[in-house]
């Protein structure tokens, strides 16, 4: 049986993160508060951040919904911790560009993150895989 | 009943999705056309387009004639007294919208009670919470039993002297269970209530009687039951409707206008304010032409027939949670095993095989089965038991994926 075109959507990196979250639970102390869902389908995510001088010190995330918004939210907090609020806004745009389809070349890399490019060839999907970046974008120009 | 010949009618499920052909399980949340919806609606518009009700023109009389043509050909379908009672509009949301917002707003106050229940779609839940913010009415709920329907002893204790609006769908976009709305009306005209029904599931799978069933108001959707999307029908008892102010104001809809006041059309124009949608309601009229050739009866009893054999396949795949009670209409709500509901219905539409996932505009009702989203596959006239078997088959392959990559 051929899984193929399943197979360049679910990536074994993004199982892993499916069921291994990285950065999943509640920030202790001062944290910006992000909640943010799909109304669609359901997804819900709430992301916190502690951006201390411009930095990303800490994220974490709770939420429910399908293994590519799930793990999409772990890659993303994984990629922007410790790095700046601009570098993490340029990874977000990156993230979207990606997510189009398009051919990303930058000197920021997205990581783990950079396993969802299949999603661009599941247009259904994209919503999913960008939830968790939204919300950060969210968090971020809010403050 | 000829499944083969009525497929060929649908050229839509003549194609290959993914490598695979199509398996098309989501006629719950839109039907596809046959040739003869979409030739009505396109010779409409080559040879007869005109605006209705005001051409002294040829066309516009061709037009007006095959748009009342519909009303009738409606009224008839669901054996309304009269043409007054069947109004048009855009779908059921807009229905129940406008009882809500004409009738409701004008006759609830303080102290009165709604009442509906967990499995409605959101259209039946939100449009009877701002009628509740908006009078002081209060908004209650039937409680479910444990398998999806509601108990009439329920009813027959919660519908009061207070009630004022019972609302209920006939049939449920999750659960599948087909409501007694004979006997719900009973209740409800027992102390005063009016009964409003929630079509949208009902009208396109059975023989539906609005004179049988007694309910006050019935509103469903054209595009669930072959027509183009865009065309809905309200059906009212007239004397509910004369009562009734319009929701909508402007052309179509007015006898005489002055400077500071104006008189509306008689039933059922008043209610339809503005250019109506003619060519949405001359394709159900062609929709319902085609379910009446093949037959309502016949087309329960495959759909009857196309329920039982996919629960009875189900059960033979393991961690399968079906929800909803045994006896159904043709859909399934499913989860499979601890795969997200959207992961099994991308992998399923990898094998061609189109199912909806989500909470079907049904969050409270998600709630009471106490799961975020579900999966759920949907039969109509053109699917047939291969179908049924394509799907389980497609199950057993994610299972088989997820459990691979996991």
């Amino acid at each position: 049986m051929s899984f193929n075109n399943l197979e360049s959507l679910y990536r074994q990196v993004i199982m892993d993160h499916y069921k291994n979250p990285r950065n999943r639970g509640v920030l202790e102390g001062d944290a910006l508060t992000v909640d943010m869902n799909n109304p669609t389908c359901g997804d819900r995510i709430q992301l916190q951040l502690q951006v201390e001088d411009g930095v990303v010190k800490d994220a974490k995330f709770e939420g429910e919904g399908c293994s590519i918004s799930m793990s999409s939210a772990s890659m993303m907090t994984q990629a922007i911790k410790g790095n700046t609020v601009t570098d993490a806004l340029k990874m977000s745009k990156l993230f979207s560009e990606m997510m189009l389809g398009e051919d990303i070349e930058s000197d920021i890399e997205l990581g783990d993150a950079e396993a969802l490019s299949g999603v661009s060839q599941f247009p259904a999907r994209i919503k999913c895989a960008t939830l968790a970046w939204k919300a950060m974008e969210k968090g971020v120009n809010d403050k | 009943m000829d499944v083969k010949a009525i497929r060929q009618m649908f050229p839509i499920l003549d194609q290959e999705v993914n490598g695979h052909k199509l398996v098309y399980l989501d006629s719950s949340a839109t039907s596809q056309k046959p040739i003869s919806v979409i030739e009505a609606v396109e010779n409409y518009y080559r040879f007869d387009n005109a605006n209705v009700h005001r051409g002294v023109h040829t066309l516009g009389s061709r037009a007006t004639d095959q748009y009342e043509g519909a009303r009738e050909k409606v009224r008839r379908f669901i054996n309304a007294r009269s043409t007054g009672e069947v109004i048009f509009n855009r779908g059921t949301t807009t229905g129940i919208n406008s009882v809500a917002l004409s009738y409701a707003h004008a006759n609830l106050q303080p102290g009165d009670e709604i009442l509906i229940t967990p499995m409605e779609h959101h259209s039946n839940i939100i449009p009877w919470q701002q009628t509740a913010k908006a009078t002081g009415a209060t908004l209650n709920y039937v409680p479910l039993q444990d398998d999806g329907t509601v108990a009439l002893e329920d009813y027959q204790k919660l519908v009061t002297d207070k009630t004022k609006i019972v609302a209920i769908a006939h049939v449920s976009n999750v659960l599948g269970t087909i409501n007694p709305i004979k006997e719900i009306a009973k209740i409800a005209h027992s102390k005063g209530a009016i009964l409003v029904v929630d079509g949208a599931q009902g009208v396109p799978h059975m023989k539906v009687d609005v004179q049988d069933l007694d309910c006050d108001f019935y509103a469903f959707s054209g595009h669930k039951m072959l027509a183009p999307t865009g065309i809905g029908v309200l059906y009212g008892k007239r004397e509910l409707l004369e009562n009734m102010e319009p929701v909508e104001f402007g052309g179509e809809m007015i006898d005489f206008v002055s400077l500071q006041d104006s008189t509306w059309k008689e039933l059922p124009w008043k209610f339809e304010g503005g250019t109506p949608i003619i060519a949405g309601a001359i394709g159900l009229a062609a929709a319902i032409d085609f379910l009446e050739d093949v037959g309502m009866d016949n087309i329960l009893d495959h759909e009857q027939k196309l329920a039982d054999y996919v629960m009875e396949r189900l059960r033979t795949v393991e961690d399968i949670k079906v929800y909803g009670p045994e006896h159904r209409a043709a859909l399934v709500t499913f989860n499979l095993g601890d795969v997200h509901p959207h992961d099994v219905a991308t992998a399923l539409d990898s094998y061609g095989i189109a199912v909806r996932a989500g909470h079907h505009c049904a969050q409270p009702l998600m709630k009471w089965l106490n799961v975020t989203a579900t999966a759920r596959a949907s039969f109509y006239l053109y699917n047939t038991e291969d179908d049924v078997e394509k799907f389980v088959d497609g199950l057993l392959k994610t299972k088989e994926f997820f459990g691979h990559v996991f």
